[in-house]
């Protein structure tokens, strides 16, 4: 079991400074996130993506903004469990919680802080009406182990990094790969494509462009794909479909927390400490709404800091602390180290 | 004359007059957004740097649009429900070449 004194759920910006504002009130944070980084969307989706409204940056990339919030949390050691969706939450009788990930891992903390953007990330799955019928009977959107293709009949589908990668890879692994995309461009990286061009022009890869899959077809599992080009439709046998179109964000099991949901996301007290319907469980950033909401990380930055004061109420309800400012009282980190203003050196004038 | 009106038909079939500002630099996704034409989480999802598909439009009308930029084609090569008549809205801005435009939102990805 984890303990620590607040569980973030979600390492996106918002939730990454929570953990340095909790730190200057000496709590402790873990995180957990379902993509195996931190940086959420930041990491994930816009990395090269300048932003311009971070207070004192007038222009920073979304990558750097994570690299740098890592950078200044550092002294506060966080702990974070990485590739794993927060999935239950159970309210102890003493007030605590304990949250358990998809994979089985239990936190235990006094608070809990939900700061998970739009949701955790999901594969995207294609509109294909039959194909829920096949999930893990063939048909995988995540390529967990390489070794379920050995000397397999394997079919992806997608144009992007993720697709052509694992056709890639996996073209030494199966028996066959046949990669079927709507276009004949694709949009990930160039060596990627031309890796891909030479596999194809070596017989490892079957190119099927511009083409998409129709139908799963097979009795209990899958035994073949049917696929449009055109006017033409045809089968192709297969062993596994694997669509790879990436990943979209989904509130995923937090709506059944018993927490009040509105448009999408998670009620708070906004005139207050961003606290939800569940006290001891806050939601802060992109996940939470109140009249004026608006979701940029500049905000989420503020909610964190409001959130960490009334956390340290809940976990010390009898102590009496005042915000101070790191200017005057300086970052003293968990590992011992210490940052703070020099001191001014006084010199007499004869 | 700053606004234009354009029809926008939302995922349960309704149809919409709205009133678009053309001097405020805003996309299609944007104003579906304003509106709130379609539900909070399932438009707009990426921000509207074309790497999603959640602003997917028809466009009914025959108004001459911008070209496609090589970002929106290839997302919408990845994108679901695709027709040929496809575009992300996110990547159309309210100008007044836009007055009258007749638009349908794409179904939600599931």
């Amino acid at each position: 079991m984890i303990k620590t004194d607040i569980l973030i759920i979600g390492a996106g910006p918002t939730g990454l400074f929570t953990v340095f504002e909790a730190g200057l009130l000496k709590l402790k944070c873990h995180l957990i996130d379902a993509l195996p980084q931190p940086g959420g969307q930041c990491a994930e989706i816009y990395p090269k993506k300048p932003i311009y409204d971070i207070p004192a940056f007038p222009e920073i990339l979304a990558g750097d903004l994570v690299t740098n919030l890592m950078k200044q949390i550092e002294p506060f050691q966080p702990g974070f469990t990485l590739g794993e969706r927060a999935q239950t939450i159970e309210k102890q009788d003493d007030g605590t919680f304990i949250v358990t990930t998809n994979k089985g891992t239990k936190h235990h903390a006094p608070v809990v802080a939900i700061a998970g953007g739009l949701g955790s990330f999901e594969p995207r799955k294609p509109p294909i009406t039959n194909i829920s019928d096949y999930e893990d009977k063939g048909v995988e959107y995540i390529i967990r182990d390489p070794e379920l293709y050995r000397n397999k009949k394997v079919v992806i589908a997608g144009g992007g990094d993720s697709a052509l990668d694992w056709s890639i890879f996996l073209a030494t692994v199966a028996e066959s790969v046949t990669l079927v995309h709507r276009r004949n461009e694709f949009r990930g990286a160039l060596d990627s494509v031309e890796k891909v061009q030479e596999l194809k022009n070596a017989g490892k890869i079957e190119l099927i462009t511009p083409a998409e899959i129709i139908d799963v077809v097979g009795e209990i599992k899958v035994q073949g794909v049917s696929i449009k080009r055109g006017a033409e439709v045809f089968n192709k046998a297969c062993d596994h479909f694997i669509p790879l179109f990436g990943l979209a964000p989904k509130l995923g099991p937090i709506a059944d927390w018993g927490l009040e949901i509105e448009k999408n996301a998670i009620k708070v007290d906004n005139t207050l400490d961003y606290q939800t319907n569940i006290p001891g469980i806050y939601a802060i950033g992109d996940v939470n709404t109140y009249p004026g909401k608006l979701k940029l990380i500049l905000c989420g930055f503020h909610e964190a800091t409001l959130m960490c004061q009334s956390a340290y109420q809940r976990i010390f309800p009898d102590k009496r602390y005042v915000m101070k400012y790191t200017t005057v009282g300086g970052v003293e980190g968990f590992d011992g180290s210490k940052k703070e203003a020099p001191k001014a050196v006084v010199k007499s004038i004869d | 004359m700053k606004d234009i009106t354009i029809y926008i038909t939302d995922r349960n079939g309704t149809t919409h007059e709205v009133l678009a500002p053309t001097d405020m630099n805003m996309n299609l996704m944007e104003i579906i957004k304003s509106y709130e034409l379609a539900e909070e989480g399932t438009i707009g999802v990426c921000g509207g740097m074309a790497m999603c598909a959640s602003c997917q439009c028809y466009i009914e009308s025959d108004h001459e649009l911008p070209e496609m930029s090589y970002d929106e084609d290839l997302m919408l090569a990845e994108a679901f429900y695709v027709k040929d008549t496809s575009r992300l809205g996110c990547q159309l801005f309210i100008t007044k070449n836009l007055e009258g435009l007749k638009v349908t939102l794409a179904p939600a990805e599931g």
